[in-house]
């Protein structure tokens, strides 16, 4: 590069001009090609996915695909938390309980139907957020830890004393959904609604991601001072991040209500947060396709341990440290498999040589 | 008319006085330098500007409205951004990320927009994605859009910061040493870059260590020292006076 001069006083600087003709249209059509191709493999992979309960032909292996579906939407949830904006929540079960509670309740002792249940449960898990996130979220992250996981402990507190939760044995007899004229009894029918409601939160979260609110939750997760000389108010967006994450949690919850027609505490503990978290840092922190492969993981890995029976929590503990000794960044880390990267590397480092 | 007008700011940390009742006018769409040995309190100083220190006297004032006790992103949204001393880009995010990122309060903030991607909000999107590539390309790192910021070289990394910072229109960029640590080709990049900006309207401050840089560049300098500002002037006038030359040039020069 030559000198000062060269810049000349006359440079336009609020739109710096490029004289790059080519990126033009073939540029464009290749990105939309690529888009289209990537639709296209995505859509086949989800019908694919929704004739497994009539390949599977169990009841069994369609109840566990259930359950990893709902861990991937509770994973998806806790990605706003954990994943983008680099807060850790010990209690995101709390929601879970929040959602199912409410659509009990109110299915149960109200008759109202399930899908009018939706739009309360979302609305007490978003006072739930703001009343916890308000006065700990100003707090370093280390003390949004033990305050979510207080906040998860009192609320499965609750539901196990009060009387209209039910005590300890919850509520049972909830009735099914109903989807226009459809009424939803059979495990494979709650998979196929679960699956639509993965494809919904996928496609919810990665918009976000690439939007405004993506970013700005990124760049407080990366560096939260710097965050701020960008125009960026930490702490409305932390808020933003753990009300985003109520939101999905509380859905999930309202939907799993019916799905296995009785709900109880115990559901709703500890043991269930710390899944949750372990999906979405075992799959890769920030990465929508790690909470998918990390929800998958912790479902399925013990149950195809179970020969093992009571060695198969120990075997599946070891395989964790193991994984997250072997690939720390998760199985599918945020910025893809690390191959394009690594080639990349290779790439910047040929450059480097020759220009040192 | 003055883009910055700093009154008796003043600055304790414990025993020390990082600041002591500086005075500065900072003219409007000018480049203008700060220099002063280490620990003279130049940091300190934009960190009052900035909102990130809270000074203990004194006022900061920006067109004429005081914006002493503002926050970091309120002081950001009126339109002063900076770059820091010990590069802070966000690692794992693109160069490209990164300065979206910068473009924080420009972007399209409808969250059903977000949600539904409406044409509009695509639109938008699309327009401040093809802008960031442009000052990415204003800075010379069009071809490293896709890389994440980690990944790319020190230098690199103080341009993709000042790059971020102007993707916000600022008109005020205030620079923590921005040739510190580069090599001379990087150097030369960055004077571009910084001569760019300036002559593009935007209110240059940079603290830099290179005298020869400041020379070069700068049409006023103030110098710091032990927390007070020893002289003010044009580059010339400070490289002739005794007491810079004692304190600070006489030290660093052969
Ligand atoms: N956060 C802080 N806490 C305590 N002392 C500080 C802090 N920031 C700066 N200082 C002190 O203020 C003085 C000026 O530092 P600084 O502004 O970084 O100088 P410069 O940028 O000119 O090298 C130094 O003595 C430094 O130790
Ligand atoms: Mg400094």
């Amino acid at each position: 590069m030559s000198s000062l001069v060269k810049g000349g006083g006359d440079e336009e600087i609020v739109v710096p001009v490029v004289a790059n003709a080519r990126s033009g249209s073939a540029l464009f059509l290749g990105a939309a090609g690529t888009r289209l191709a990537r639709g296209a493999a995505l859509l086949g992979l989800v019908v694919v996915a929704g004739f497994f309960p009539d390949f599977a032909q169990s009841n069994y292996l369609t109840s566990i695909a259930l359950q990893i579906e709902i861990l991937m939407c509770l994973a998806l949830g806790l990605n706003f938390v954990v994943g983008y904006a680099g807060m850790l929540d010990l209690g995101f079960a709390a929601f879970f309980a929040i959602g199912s509670y409410t659509t009990g309740m109110l299915s149960v002792h109200a008759h109202w139907p399930i899908l009018a249940t939706l739009p309360p449960a979302v609305a007490i898990a978003l006072i739930g957020a703001v009343f916890v996130g308000v006065p700990t979220l100003r707090l370093r992250s280390d003390y949004l830890a033990v305050v979510t996981l207080g906040f998860g402990e009192i609320i499965q507190m609750v539901v196990n004393n009060l009387n209209q939760t039910g005590g300890p044995e919850g509520i049972y007899g909830i009735p099914p959904l109903h989807l226009g004229g459809w009424v939803l009894t059979t495990t494979g029918s709650y998979y196929e609604i679960f699956l639509f409601l993965v494809v919904l939160f996928v496609a919810v979260s990665s918009r976000i991601r690439r939007s405004r609110l993506g970013r700005a939750w990124l760049a407080i997760r990366e560096d939260e001072d710097t965050a701020q000389a960008m125009g960026i108010k930490v702490r409305r967006y932390k808020l933003y991040a753990y009300m985003a994450g109520s939101v999905f949690g509380s859905i999930t919850g309202s939907l799993y209500a019916p799905a296995f027609i009785a709900i109880a505490p115990p559901s709703f503990g500890f043991t269930e947060s710390l899944l949750v978290v372990m999906a979405v840092s075992i799959g890769g922190i920030g990465s929508i396709w790690g909470a998918l492969l990390g929800a998958g993981v912790v479902i399925a890995f013990p149950e195809v341990f179970r020969q093992f029976a009571q060695a198969r929590l120990l075997v599946f503990g070891i395989a964790l440290v193991l994984i997250m000794v072997l690939r720390p960044q998760g199985i599918w880390p945020e910025n893809g498999l690390g191959l394009g990267r690594l080639q990349q590397r290779w790439r910047s480092r040929g450059v480097g040589g020759v220009h040192r | 008319m003055a883009a910055l007008s700093v009154r008796e700011l003043s600055l304790r940390f414990g025993g020390v006085d990082a600041l002591s009742e500086v005075s500065l006018e900072i003219p409007d769409r000018s480049l203008f330098a700060v220099i002063g040995p280490n620990g003279a309190g130049k940091t300190s100083f934009f960190n009052c500007l900035t909102g990130y220190y809270r000074p203990t006297g004194g006022a900061v004032f920006f067109d004429e409205r005081d914006i002493t006790r503002l926050k970091a992103a309120d002081v950001a949204a009126l339109g002063i951004r900076r770059t820091f001393q010990n590069v802070r880009v966000f690692p794992k995010l693109s160069a490209r990320e990164n300065v979206l990122a910068g473009a924080h309060l420009r972007a399209s903030a409808s969250f059903f927009g977000t949600l539904l991607g409406t044409p509009g909000h695509r639109r938008g999107e699309q327009a401040l994605r093809e802008e960031a590539d442009r000052w990415l390309d204003f800075v010379g790192l069009a071809d490293k859009a896709a890389v994440l910021a980690g990944d790319l070289p020190y230098g690199m990394r103080k341009r993709l910061e000042v790059a971020r910072a102007l993707i916000a229109h600022p008109a005020v960029l205030l620079l923590d040493e921005p040739a510190a640590g580069v090599s001379s080709v990087e150097r030369e990049e960055l004077a571009s870059v910084i001569h760019r900006t300036a002559a593009g309207g935007v209110t240059v401050v940079m603290i830099e260590h290179d005298v020869e840089l400041v020379m070069q560049l700068a049409a006023g300098v103030a110098v710091l020292d032990r927390g007070r500002l020893l002289v003010q002037g044009s580059p010339e006038e400070v490289r002739a006076d005794p007491r810079v030359v004692e304190a600070y040039l006489g030290r660093r020069q052969r």
